[in-house]
Parts: C-alpha cells; structure tokens; sequence
C-alpha cells in the first residue's frame, strides 16, 4: 500500500511539501535524554515550530531531521518513506541555521547557487535561479557583495534563499532569528511566513520566542525535557493548554493555590470546574492556573485584596493583585485602568468557568541549564 | 486580545545541546596514523637527548653527567646570569606592555592596527639582524652591560606578549568591566590592577612563560654580543664533555616544561574554582 | 538657595556669595585641565611603548641599512651591496631562500594535517597537551635542539643505532646531519610546531554549520572541502607558511650550533663577520647582508599582511 502511495507521489509531482512524520525519536548524549520519545506529525506544506526552553530537545530533533544527528530509536519519516538511512547530503532539506552560515568566501548569487551546483546544473541556470531567488528575498542588489559585507538580517535571507533554491521537500530554520535585532527580526519573520505560504513548503522552525512562534506557526510543538508536551494551534495552545507546563511556558499563568473537590475549585468565591489535562488531574496540594486576561477587577473598598503593581502595556495595563499573600496577574483596560491606584481594594473574579490545575511546585518550571 | 510578554525568553537565550558528529572510524584510523608519525618525531630526538644525558662514554647508564653539572667550571655564573636577564626581562615587557594594550583596547582600538604592526616587526627582523644594529648603535657603557641583552629580549618578546595580552583583552569584555570599576569609584591604577590584571591572568601567564623560554634559550644575541649566557655555555662545553652539557641542556628543557605544566596547571584549577564559586552562589 | 542665603545677611558677603563665582571659575580651569589632559593622555600612553620600539627596532634598523651604504671610510658607497649580490654572498642567500622554502611548505602542509587531526579529535586531554608542546616547541631551536638531534641522529645517535640493527643506517646512504638536508630535518622540529600554532585557530574558525550547511545541500564530504573548506582556509594556510618561511630563513642558532657553521647560509655570513672573521675593507659588508635580510623578510611578511587581512574577514 504505502509502497504504491509513494510510487503515485514520485511519479507526479506533489503541489504542496512533503508529509513529515517524527516517530518516538530518542537521542541520547551520555546521561542526558535530548529526545526521549518525541513525535510529530507534520501535514504537506504546514508550518510547525517546536518551541521550547533551551536544553528541551527541539533543536536536536530539528537535526535528526536534517541528517546531522543519528537516533537511539525511532523514525523520522518523509511522504511516508523511513529516511534514517539516508545522509543529511541526500536528503533534500533547506536549513537555515541560528548563526549565519553563508560560505564566506562567496558571494551572494554563488552562496544561493551552491546546491545547484552540487546537483550539476550548468553555470547560467543556476545563475538564473539564485537571481530569482534573491529577488524573492529582496536582495538583487547584493547579489555581488561577500557575507562579510552585509548585515546579519542580509545574511539570514541570502541563507534563506540558498536553502530554498535546492527546491527542499521540508524547510528547516533553525533559530533563524534570534541573532538579529529587534526590529530586523520582525521583518524577517513576516517575509519567512510569507515565502512559506507561497511557496506552500513543509517547515520547522525551532525557537525559544514563543512570541515568534505563535505569529508564525501554524501548529506550535511545545517541548519539554525531550517530549513534545502539547501540539496544537496558536490559539488553542495559549486558550487551551492541556499541561501546566505549556500553561506556563507559553503566555503568563498566575498560580492560586485551590483545593478541589471532585472535579470543582472554589476561586474567589465562585466555583469553577477543573479542566482535564494530560497530566491527569492531581492529587496533593494544588494551584490553579490563570490567564491574566481570565481574572477580572472591580474596586471594592470592602474586599481584601489589594493592588500592588500596575505596568502600562498600550492597551491594556497589567495589575498584579496580593490575594491571601498571593500575587495573581489581570490584564485591565487601559482606561479603565486609570482608575486603580496602587494600594486599591479589588475583588477578583474569573472569566472562564473551567480552569487548569497543577501540583503546587515550588518554582516556576522554566528551566535554566 | 492580551500582550504576549516574553517573560520566559531570558531563560533561554543560550542553547546548551551539544553539536555532535557522526564520526567515522576511517578518520579515526588516519589519525592514529598521524600522531603516530608526529609523535615519534617529536618524542625520540627527546628520548635521546635524555639518555645521552644519563650515558658515560662507556654507553652504560650513568649519572655522572647530572651530578657534575654544578660543579662544572663556569655553569653557575652562566646560570645565574641567565635567571637575571629573565627576570630582568620579564619585569620589563609587563611593565612595558600591559598598560599599553590595555589602554589601546580600551580608548584606541584603532591604533590596534599599529601595535599589531610594530609588534610583528621583531619577527620580520631577524635577532641575528637586529644584533647587528644593536651592537653598532648602541652606546658604549650599554654595551658593556649584559643587561643590553634584556633590553633587546624586551622586543623579542614583544610578539608573543603581544598577542597573548591581545587574545586575552579581546576575550573579555573590557569596556564594560572598565566602566563598571570606575562607575565603582576607582582610579585607573586600581582598576588596573585589581579588575583587569586578574580578568588577564591566563594571558599574562602565557606571556610570562613565552617570555622566560624565550630568554632562557635564546643563544644568537647572547653569543655575538660575547655573554655566556646559560645556551652559549652548554655549547661552549661541548668540547669539554658532550654529556654533561646534553645533560644540562635536558634539564634546562625538563625544567622549563615542568615551570609551564605547573603554571598552567595551577591556572587552570584555580578558574575551575573561580567556576564553581560564581556557579553556587 | 540664593533666596535663603539673602535672608541671611551674615552669610551675604561670606561664603554664599563669592561661592558660585568661585566654582566656575573652578569648574573651568578644571574642564580645561582635563580636556588638555584628555589630549595629551594618548601621547602620554603610548609613549613608553613607541619610544623603546624605536630605540630597540627602528634605530638597530636604521644602522644596519645607514652602514650598508658606508664604506670603512664613511663615505657612502654601493660597493657593500655589490659584494653581497655576487659570489659567496649570493650563495648563503640562494641557500637560505631554499632551506626556507622547503621548511615552510613542508611543514606548513605537515602541520596543516597535524593541526587537522587534533581539532576534529574529541579528546580535549589530547587538544590541551598538543598546544601546550606546540608551543614550547614552536620557540625550541638553537642549542637544545642541536643536542637531541646529534644524540638520536648524529653517528652515535640512538636513531642511526637501531636503523644501523636492520641494516639501514642512514649515514652509509649519504646522509649527514650535518648539512644542508640534516639543518632542514631539524628545522622541521619547530617549524612544524609553529604551523600547528598558527593554523589551529583557522580550523577553529571553520564553522560546523557550514559544512552542515554544504551537506544539506547536497555536498559530498570532499566537494565541501573542495568549495568551501579549503578555500576558506587558503589565506590562513599561506599565512601560516609565509611566517614558517621568514622563521626558516631568519634560524641562526641551530644551523650554527649544527654545522659550526660550515653550511653557507646568510644568517650564518653575518655572525661569522661579526665575529671578526671579515677581510680588511669589508668590515661593513656584514650590514649589507642584514639588509638583504630584511628586504627579503619585509616582502614576506607585507604578503603575509595580505592573505592576513583577507582570512581575518573570512574567519570570524
């Protein structure tokens, strides 16, 4: 069956990228598990990120999906097809890497022709195709100019150029952007995504901005100590997060400490009801999790919580609020905002009946080395 | 629709996965090859050298040659005046160039240029050219002193010093620590010598123990300029007992490696300490 | 404040009021004694440095080059220079150029390969022990090497002993370590070295990604070296042995010590004159050599500045 899909597919060629499958990939570097069972199913043409914090696996899987690393155990599969035996040089993959990795001893046009020049095409094709191709980045002009004569945000589009002239059947970007500076970076990363969905290539992004990966992705990864935790959409993972490490990774989380009986929490005076996670509900002491914009503020000089920070962040003004020794986060309108003097009695209340919770932990998760 | 804030971004700017190779076993095998061929190259000219040392004439193992180099005519005095140009030496070019590449890094990076010029010029200009000049140019009461010699040692260092300081001033972040010291309250001599002499430790080091080999083996000047310094005496005494002075020439080698090993060594211990303390605190 | 003080009248005429004047008056003088300080610090600075480099290189120079053009009755003259082009003088130069050259390319290729073999080994043990001999070895020449070499190679040598067990004792095949080729084996025991120094920080410089980078795309393992690696290495390999070759032809003290002197070879015609082994009316003839010296050694290191300067903005 699979085998005939594959002879279908080879025989005409596929409109959008390549399907991507990464199957229980293990990867281990003395001690440490980088990969310790991922998987991910990547549709043709979708753009995923793997985000996670440094050290949680992503770029690794990143290279065995590029060839460079070899598994333990598990499959990383292309269109259906096992490509564990295949080197990183038959692959067929575009990457970009974090730290600009242009030829420096060649130009612009002679960087974007390179792997055409390994696939043996004659020297004025590929001379066409690399000048088309900087022409999709914007950067006709420099066709002639050396790596080390242009800038860094330069240098990553000549590299994203050089990485997709091979025409590959998955796109890999290897923190493409976290060398460059703010400005730069956003820029770039709308031309990523544009090019991306014109050209409809199957990518990975891997980065540690989950900012980055929300605008961009259309289904992040979250990983974490070499699983993935959660794979879902932008929206669906900062609304709906299924662990609390996602809850906390991505987008900021108040923890309260609640006591659950049954399936509710008692927060603020109302009940809620606890939303199943992947981790399976807890037992113990536990806290609930909540979304700054999920928690609501009204004055009331009779209640006990107070006001104790206010930022201004354009629309709205975050309010950090000391409940029973607690600081739990609420995003306020800025106008209304105004209103609420540091020092001032709130009451709380949730937006959203059902909430995450987690076992109390003694710190934030996100891990440093 | 709320602000995204990165509170989670700081937390992970350093990526800690190891890049890793496949390796393969053909190149394993060819670098067997080579540091083989490297190794017995440069190893048994050593081997021979100390069992020259440790042989009477008869060829039997003998320490005879060990044991008579104090007592040799002439050994002590070419010894000890070899100790005092080092030292000599050495206080000179720290004294000399520390202060300047520092101050270059810091307020002229242009000028690096320069000192990158001048500093390479001892390399072109061979010692036994530069002894030429020296020995015509110089005055005749500095020509009578041996410390002429440290004078020009001074240069001939110049190049390593140089670049040991220049490597070590580039690897840390001068500026900032500069301005922190002085935003601190300290003068430039403080800061000098008690933020960027002990960020420079490792380069200095280095530079005193390129320095001190330097001087210690260096047997060109030494000779023409007519100063039985510790390399002209071992060649001298050749004629007299080639295994004493094989003997001392290994042991000037042994200990020379051991003076390094040692420095190194002790340098290296003390960052990892250096290391840990920033890693628990 | 001035308000307060004018309340006050004790203090109108005091302190309060010539104060300010005072202070800016103050203030000036100080600004302007720290912006003429602020002039003259660099000089300040840099001028230990600049005045014992040209009291310890250029003015050495300055004679040597001075005394070229003087005849040993201080007229100017060319005859110095006429000298050292022709006969035995051209010689020790033809000779010195050769024995240079052959000490940069081969140990520059030998220590590019040996420099190779440590960066990509994993053993940081291995790394750390090869750069510290490296760099010992690297000064290591004159005297001591001499030694070594005469007691592994001479004709009592340890070396020539177990070669002469198996019938291969390389004296009976015209070998003798005390010449021109025996001058350039030793030679090889720092210049090799001195290679390995210089060329390890360019195969540190070589980026992983861009070999990555070449295999995804496509490239075969030797066609990444072939387009990019060692291109991108040219400059700092060239490099590497134009500093071998000024090292190689500047060596005194070992080809001295080695051969007594016996070989022809510049280095060894000046130390010879100087020690007064020099005819009658060519006394200065020695300065002529040094300054044949230099101008070889300047051109050579002006092209190392070159690819210098070109593996600096490649290797990054």
């Amino acid at each position: 069956m699979t085998e005939l899909a594959d002879a279908t597919r080879t025989t005409e060629p596929a409109p959008a990228g390549a399907r991507v499958g990464l199957e229980g990939l293990v990867r281990t570097y003395g001690a440490t598990r980088a990969l310790d069972g991922f998987s991910l199913a990547i549709e043709p043409g979708e753009f995923v990120a793997l985000l996670g914090p440094s050290g949680c696996g992503k770029t690794t899987a990143l290279r065995v999906l590029a060839g460079f690393e070899q598994l333990d155990s598990g499959r990383v599969t292309v269109d259906g097809r096992d490509v564990g035996k295949i080197s990183a040089q038959h692959r067929d993959m575009g990457m970009v890497f974090q730290s600009y990795s242009l030829f420096p001893n060649m130009n612009a046009l002679n960087n974007v022709a390179f792997g055409l020049r390994m696939r043996h095409q004659h020297a004025a094709q590929r001379r066409q195709k690399a000048g088309e191709l900087l022409e999709l980045v914007g950067l006709s002009d420099q066709a002639q100019k050396y790596p080390h004569q242009m800038s860094g945000g330069q240098q990553q589009r000549v590299a994203l150029a050089r990485a997709l002239a091979i025409e590959p059947r998955v796109l890999l970007l290897d923190e493409p952007l976290s060398a460059l500076d703010a400005k730069v970076r956003a820029e770039l990363r709308d031309q990523i995504r544009q090019l991306q969905q014109r050209l409809a290539i199957t990518t990975v992004f891997v980065t540690h901005d989950q900012e980055e990966a929300l605008s961009m992705a259309d289904r992040v990864c979250v990983m974490s100590a070499g699983r993935a935790e959660q794979t879902a959409t932008p929206a669906t993972l900062y609304s709906r997060p299924t662990t609390p490490f996602v809850a906390e990774f991505v987008g900021v989380s108040s923890r309260v400490p609640v006591e659950p009986v049954n399936d509710t929490v008692t927060l603020f005076g109302e009940s809620c009801r606890v939303r199943p996670s992947d981790a399976g509900v807890p037992t113990g002491e536990v806290d609930a999790l909540l979304r700054p914009e999920d928690v609501t503020v009204t004055l009331d000089a009779t209640a006990k919580p107070f006001v104790t920070h206010k930022s201004f962040l354009g629309a709205i003004t975050r309010v950090i609020v000391q409940v029973d020794g607690v600081a739990v986060r609420a995003d306020v309108r800025s106008d209304v905002a105004a209103d609420i003097e540091l020092g001032a009695r709130v009451r709380l209340a949730v937006v959203s009946r059902d909430v995450l919770v987690a076992r109390r932990a003694p710190a934030r998760p996100a891990p440093t080395d | 629709m709320a602000a995204l804030i990165p509170d989670v971004v700081e937390d992970a700017l350093v990526i800690v996965e190891p890049p890793s190779r496949r390796r393969w076993p053909r190149l394993r095998v060819w670098r067997a090859v080579v540091l083989f061929i490297a190794g017995a190259y440069f190893l048994i000219p050593i081997y021979a050298g100390l069992r020259f040392s440790f042989e009477n004439d008869a060829g039997h193992l003998s320490l005879y040659a060990v044991k008579a180099i104090p007592s040799e005519p002439g050994f002590s005095a070419a010894f000890w005046l070899s100790m005092r140009l080092a030292v000599v030496t050495l206080a000179l070019t720290l004294v000399l160039m520390v202060p300047t590449s520092v101050y270059v890094h810091l307020k002229f990076p242009r000028l690096r240029r320069l000192l990158d010029f001048v500093t390479i010029l001892p390399i072109v200009i061979p010692p036994i050219v530069l002894i030429l000049g020296v020995l015509r140019a110089a005055p005749l009461w500095l020509r009578a002193s041996p410390y002429l010699l440290s004078l020009v040692y001074v240069i001939l260092s110049m190049p390593f010093v140089y670049r040991s300081l220049d490597a070590g001033l580039s690897a840390i972040d001068l500026k900032t620590l500069v301005e922190a010291s002085r935003s601190l309250g300290g003068n430039w001599l403080n800061t000098l010598w008690r933020v960027v002499v002990p960020n420079l430790r490792s380069a200095l080091l280095s530079a005193t123990v390129l320095t001190l080999a330097l001087v210690l083996g260096e047997f060109t000047m030494a000779s023409l300029d007519l100063w039985t310094t510790l390399p002209v005496w071992i060649y001298q005494f050749q004629q007299v007992d080639a295994h004493v002075s094989t003997a001392v020439s290994m042991v000037s080698l042994v200990g020379t490696w051991l003076l390094i090993t040692l420095i190194v060594s002790l340098d290296r211990s003390q960052s990892r300490r250096a290391r840990r303390r920033t890693k628990n605190s | 404040m001035t308000s307060a003080t004018s309340d006050d009248p004790s203090s109108v005429s005091g302190p309060g009021a010539t104060a300010p004047a005072a202070g800016g008056a103050d203030v000036a003088v100080r600004r302007r004694r720290r912006s003429l300080g602020r002039a003259l610090a660099p000089v300040a600075a840099m001028a230990p440095f600049s005045i014992y480099s040209f009291l310890g290189l250029g003015v050495p120079i300055l004679a040597v080059i001075y005394y070229a053009f003087q005849s040993e009755q201080g007229k100017p003259t060319l005859s110095n220079l006429a000298l050292v082009t022709h006969g035995s003088y051209l010689l020790g130069f033809e000779n010195s150029i050769v024995l240079a050259l052959i000490t940069s390319i081969v140990p520059g290729i030998l220590g590019l390969i040996l420099a190779y073999a440590i960066a990509t080994s994993r053993s940081t043990l291995l790394k750390r022990l090869v750069a510290t001999a490296s760099g010992v070895l690297a000064n290591f020449g004159g005297i001591n090497l001499t030694f070594m070499f005469i007691a592994t190679l001479g004709s009592t040598g340890i070396l020539t002993a177990w070669l002469s067990a198996i019938h291969l004792n390389p004296w009976n095949f015209g070998f003798n370590l005390y010449s021109f080729y025996g001058v350039v084996l030793v030679y090889l025991y720092f210049q090799v070295p001195l290679m390995v120094l210089v060329i390890t920080p360019a195969l540190g410089g070589l980026r992983p990604s861009w070999r990555e980078a070449a295999e995804n795309m496509g490239a075969s393992s030797w066609r990444y070296w072939r387009y990019v690696g060692i291109p991108v290495l040219m400059p700092s390999v060239l490099g590497g042995m134009l500093l071998l070759f000024g090292s190689g032809f500047a060596a005194y003290a070992t080809a001295e010590t080695l051969t007594a002197g016996t070989v022809t070879l510049a280095p060894i015609q000046i130390g010879s004159l100087l020690a007064g082994n020099q005819l009658a009316g060519q006394e200065n003839v020695g300065y002529a050599v040094g300054l044949g010296m230099f101008v070889v050694l300047a051109l050579t290191m002006i092209l190392y500045g070159l690819v210098r300067r070109r593996a600096s903005k490649w290797l990054r």
